[in-house]
C-alpha cells in the first residue's frame, strides 16, 4: 500500500485504526500487566484467542480490554486444518460479535509456520462467508498476492517464526510483498525488540503486531513503550525517505575551500 | 444420555439443551466471549435454549483467553 505524508490512520476494510501497533495478548503474567501494556503501547486493537471454557478462570480478558478501550481481533491460533480454523472463526464471530478474524493455520509445531495450502482454503471459505480476513502468512510474495486476490482485507507476513524474536529474516521478500500489496501489510511475527518494529515500518509495513516481544520482556510495560516508539520512528523514517546505500563513503562536508598546511601540498 | 462436553463424558437427562450445558459450567447468563459448537457446528446464543443434544453429542464450550 502506498504511503503519503500525514496519513496517520491505517484503514482496513473501511475501519480506521488510530495506532499502527497491534498487541497480541498472549503470554502476559496477569491481566493488570496486560492493561498497563495496552495503555503504554497506545494500541486500539488487540488479538484474543478461544479455548475450552475454564470454570475456575477468574475475570474475563474482555472486561480488561473493554476497560482500557481497545477493540478485539479474534484469532484462530493453534488450528492445523482449514476446517478447524473455519469453525474457530465462526465460534469467534459468535463469541465476540465481530466478523474480523486473524486467520492462523499452522503446519508444524516446532516452527509454527503457516500451512499455505490449508491457509488459502480457509481464507477462501471465510471470505465467502463474509468475514474480514487478516491472514498470518509466510513472507512468500506469491502467497501474499494470492491471499490478497481472493479477498483478504490485509496480509500479515511473518518476519521470523512466532515468539522467536529473530526479527525480520528476509527483508527482501517483505519489501516485495509491500511493493505489490493493494491491501495493508502488517508484520505479524518475529519482533524481538523495538528496532525490529522500526525496520518493519521503514520497509513500508502499514502496522506491526507484537505479542511475545512485549509480554515476555523482562519489563513488559517498558518494552510496550519502546516498541510504540520504534513503530513511530520507523514510520517517520519511511515518510522522510532514507538515503540510498552505497559501497563507499560520500563526504557530507564540502571538499572545496580546504586550507593547506603543508608547503609541499599547495592547492592548485 | 451420554454426551461429551469439552472432552469430558457427561450423563445428562434426555432433552438437555445447549443452554443447560452452559449453565452446568457456571457461565453467567449474558457472559461475553463464550461460544458453543455441537458436533462441529456453531450454535448461536439465541438458539441455545431450544437446541437439544442427542446421545453422543460432542459439545465444545469456548471462552476468550489471551493469545497472539
Amino acid at each position: 500500500m502506498s504511503l503519503s505524508a500525514g496519513d496517520e490512520y491505517v484503514r482496513i476494510a473501511g475501519r480506521e485504526l488510530r495506532s499502527r501497533l497491534i498487541l497480541g495478548t498472549g503470554g502476559f503474567a496477569n491481566h493488570e500487566l496486560l492493561a498497563q501494556a495496552c495503555h503504554e503501547a497506545e494500541v486500539d486493537l488487540c488479538t484474543v484467542a478461544l479455548r475450552r471454557l475454564d470454570p475456575a478462570a477468574r475475570g474475563s480478558i474482555l472486561d480488561v480490554l473493554q476497560e482500557v478501550g481497545v477493540q478485539v481481533l479474534p484469532n484462530t491460533a493453534g488450528c492445523y486444518t482449514a476446517r478447524d480454523a473455519v469453525t474457530t472463526a465462526r465460534l469467534a464471530r459468535e463469541a465476540f460479535d465481530t466478523d474480523w478474524i486473524k486467520l492462523e493455520v499452522i503446519g508444524d509445531d516446532r516452527t509454527l509456520l503457516p500451512d499455505a495450502v490449508e491457509l488459502v482454503a480457509a481464507a477462501e471459505e471465510l471470505v465467502d462467508d463474509g468475514f474480514v480476513v487478516l491472514p498470518y502468512t509466510t513472507d512468500d510474495p506469491v502467497l501474499a498476492r494470492r491471499l490478497q486476490d481472493l479477498g483478504c482485507a490485509a496480509v500479515m507476513p511473518l518476519g521470523s517464526p512466532i515468539g522467536s524474536g529473530m526479527g525480520i529474516c528476509n527483508a527482501y521478500n517483505l519489501s516485495i510483498i509491500i511493493e505489490h500489496a493493494e491491501v495493508p501489510v502488517i508484520l505479524d511475527a518475529g519482533v524481538g525488540t523495538a528496532s525490529d518494529a522500526a525496520l518493519a515500518m521503514e520497509l513500508g509495513c502499514d502496522a506491526v503486531l507484537c505479542a511475545s516481544a512485549i509480554s515476555r520482556a523482562h519489563d513488559a510495560v517498558a518494552m510496550a513503550r519502546a516498541i510504540r516508539h520504534g513503530v513511530q520512528a520507523g514510520r517517520l523514517a519511511r515518510g522522510a525517505g532514507r538515503i540510498p546505500r552505497r559501497r563507499y563513503a560520500t563526504a557530507s562536508t564540502p571538499q572545496t575551500g580546504m586550507p593547506a598546511f603543508d608547503v609541499q601540498g599547495v592547492p592548485q | 444420555m451420554n454426551v461429551t462436553v469439552n472432552g469430558e463424558a457427561r450423563l445428562l437427562p434426555a432433552g438437555a439443551t445447549v443452554a443447560s450445558v452452559v449453565q452446568l459450567l457456571d457461565v453467567a447468563p449474558g457472559a461475553r466471549g463464550v461460544a458453543v459448537a455441537v458436533d462441529g457446528e456453531v450454535v448461536s446464543r439465541s438458539n441455545w435454549p431450544q437446541t437439544e443434544l442427542r446421545e453422543g453429542s460432542l459439545v465444545e464450550v469456548v471462552a476468550a483467553i489471551g493469545g497472539g
